[in-house]
């Protein structure tokens, strides 16, 4: 994959060069990546493999709340469960971060304060991306002013599809550079770029402008995270490794409901990326329901009965 | 040659006795027959020892799957009218009427499936009838309206009797039904069971109001009895009183209802209506009057 083009840096010069490097990535064949991405999820982890995994998993949840409902009460519920997901086992750890609105950036920085969990706000014009550029740079500025040290934007899907590669690298610059030192996490919405091979094309171009991780999609379009879409990522973050020696992370969103699903994806990373990921500071979940799931079966292993919703908050 | 070749072909296909189709017994979860998760099977003889079907052997992820679909089936069927219960468990019993033969040719006695299908129609008429008698106006010393109305527990886990098959599993599935609880049902007797579950299908029974698990109480109930997201528990068919006495242990721990009638009950009397009021709920409601 590396063997095909000039050096990265010549590669976003000009337009033409940056399709030239994108259109000459190795295409992906379709039918392979499922057919791998479900054998990958045949996998059986049983026992202290299990109880690992879960602990790990929560580890990496992005808890998620995106709703134009969303309150400082439900914001900062959400961040108490993220401090403690489980309250009656002190043991269970607390989650990766807090993902909310920009409005509610600082209600969840107040509550989260001290807890080291990180604060992702989504910024950008969220969830479509359709907004001038200059509205897009002052609302990212304007959630780390407010205290997220991570943020989740979205790429303009329309000018990536109709291949204004470099408008889109050149937007995604821009947002890096008015995140400061907050993470940026770059959503590149897979539900919406119909084919693998863009999907590849849109890892690539997020990582060569300087995201630092990729992110499937927003939740709001079905289909949000598959398996398949995450398994070209994470290839895709592998060879960007190999071959600039920066990491880039990987976050699955949305759909992503039950620890078995979960264990998959966890399963996935250790096979194609390597157990470098198996880190939440390069593998994240964002979810919302998967916390609970997640705490039942952990309430299961540790009990040995059945656990039930009744006994963890909804939100 | 090659067409007096054919023409033997032909007669041997004529005289060939045809092969049976078989049914296979799997399980009955939210509304579909899925196999069991565990694919494990147990062989199923007749009254006379002889083989007659592989039964799939429910395991606790079976009774698991069944618990979601029995909860994801709860909001809907506990929300559906009095009437339109009574309409669809009247409903099962049209069906079963009309497959009484299949019962018979499972060795069921036809006296036994006519007392099925009248127990269905007996709840089937209880389903709007019982809020006012168990529920009611309470009069209180004060300007309120105190209303006690009878509300469904949840998801009720239920160990069938091993004898009478049919009419033992249609006492212990109709009345929790009728109430608006959803069921899941273990039994040992699979191919009524199985058939029965064939006759809820095509009832307009929402799927996962009934789910039936077969196999072995032992293994599978002490997984129902603990499971926190199960409202109700039924021992009618536990005939071990160690067990009945280690389920009602495991089923404190998360303060279910729990039923377990006398041994020795007459399954042909009038059952009364301690099956229905035990997975029931009194809801009481102060409403201000004079306002």
């Amino acid at each position: 994959m590396t063997a095909t083009i000039s050096p990265l840096s010549e590669v976003t010069r000009s337009d033409a060069a940056l399709r030239t490097f994108l259109h000459g990535l190795p295409g992906v064949d379709r039918v392979g990546a499922d057919a791998r991405a479900a054998g990958l999820g045949t996998r059986s982890i049983k026992t202290t493999a299990k109880a690992w995994a879960i602990d790990l998993a929560i580890r990496m949840v992005d808890l998620t709340t995106l709703e134009g409902s969303d309150t400082p009460g439900k914001v900062r519920a959400l961040c108490a469960k993220a401090r403690q997901p489980d309250p009656g086992d002190p043991a269970c750890p607390s989650v990766a971060a807090i993902c909310v609105y920009p409005s509610m950036v600082p209600t969840a920085a107040e509550a989260l304060r001290g807890s080291g969990i990180h604060l992702a706000s989504v910024a950008t014009a969220f969830p479509s991306g359709q907004a001038p550029l200059k509205v897009k740079l002052d609302d990212t500025r304007a959630a780390v002013a407010a205290g997220a040290d991570e943020i989740d934007m979205v790429i303009s899907r329309g000018a990536f599809l109709s291949g204004r590669y470099l408008e889109v690298f050149e937007e995604i610059t821009a947002i890096k550079e008015a995140c400061g030192k907050a993470h940026l996490k770059v959503i590149l919405e897979t539900g919406e770029l119909v084919t693998y091979d863009n999907v590849r094309r849109a890892s690539w171009l997020a990582m060569l402008a300087g995201g630092d991780f990729i992110k499937t999609s927003t939740g709001k379009v079905a289909p949000a995270a598959t398996l398949p879409v995450t398994l070209i990522m994470l290839e895709a973050v592998r060879d960007f490794l190999d071959t600039t020696g920066r990491k880039v992370g990987v976050k699955p969103a949305g759909g992503i409901r039950t620890t078995k699903d979960a264990i998959k994806y966890l399963v996935m990373v250790n096979e194609i990326a390597g157990d470098g990921w198996l880190d939440p500071d390069w593998f994240r979940f964002g979810a919302s329901t998967l916390l609970n799931d997640l705490l039942m079966q952990r309430t299961k292993l540790a009990t040995g009965h059945y656990s039930g919703p009744d006994y963890f908050t909804l939100d | 040659m090659p067409a007096k070749k054919k023409e033997s072909a032909d007669s041997a296909v004529a005289t060939a006795p045809r092969l049976a189709v078989r049914k296979t017994y799997k399980l009955f979860i939210g509304g579909a027959f899925p196999r069991s998760e565990s694919g494990r099977t147990y062989v199923v003889a007749d009254s006379k020892g002889q083989f007659v079907a592989n039964a799939a052997q429910a395991s606790r992820k079976d009774a698991r799957d069944a618990v979601l679909a029995a909860r994801a089936a709860f909001g809907k069927w506990s929300g559906a009218t009095a009437y339109n219960k009574g309409q669809v468990i009247y409903r099962v019993a049209e069906m079963l009427e009309g497959r009484r033969d299949e019962f018979t040719a499972l060795e069921v006695p036809a006296s036994e499936v006519d007392e099925a299908i009248d127990r269905l129609v007996w709840y089937a008429g209880w389903t709007d009838k019982l809020a006012q008698v168990v529920g009611g106006a309470n009069p209180v010393a004060g300007p309120y309206f105190n209303i006690s109305s009878p509300e469904p527990s949840g998801v009720v886990a239920v160990v069938a009797p091993s004898q009478p098959t049919l009419l033992g599993l249609v006492s212990v599935i109709a009345p929790a039904m009728a109430t608006g609880n959803t069921v899941i049902v273990i039994t040992d007797a699979p191919r009524v069971a199985i058939t029965l579950a064939e006759v809820l299908a095509t009832s307009d029974v929402p799927g996962g109001v009934v789910n039936i698990l077969t196999g072995s109480a032992a293994e599978v109930a002490p997984w129902l009895a603990s499971h926190s997201d199960v409202n109700g528990l039924d021992l009618t068919g536990v005939a071990d009183t160690k067990l009945a006495l280690e389920l009602e242990q495991a089923a404190a721990e998360t303060l279910k209802r729990v039923r377990r009638p006398a041994a020795g009950l007459d399954w042909t009397a009038d059952p009364g209506l301690a099956p229905m009021t035990a997975y029931l709920e009194t809801k009481t409601v102060w409403h201000p009057k004079g306002l």
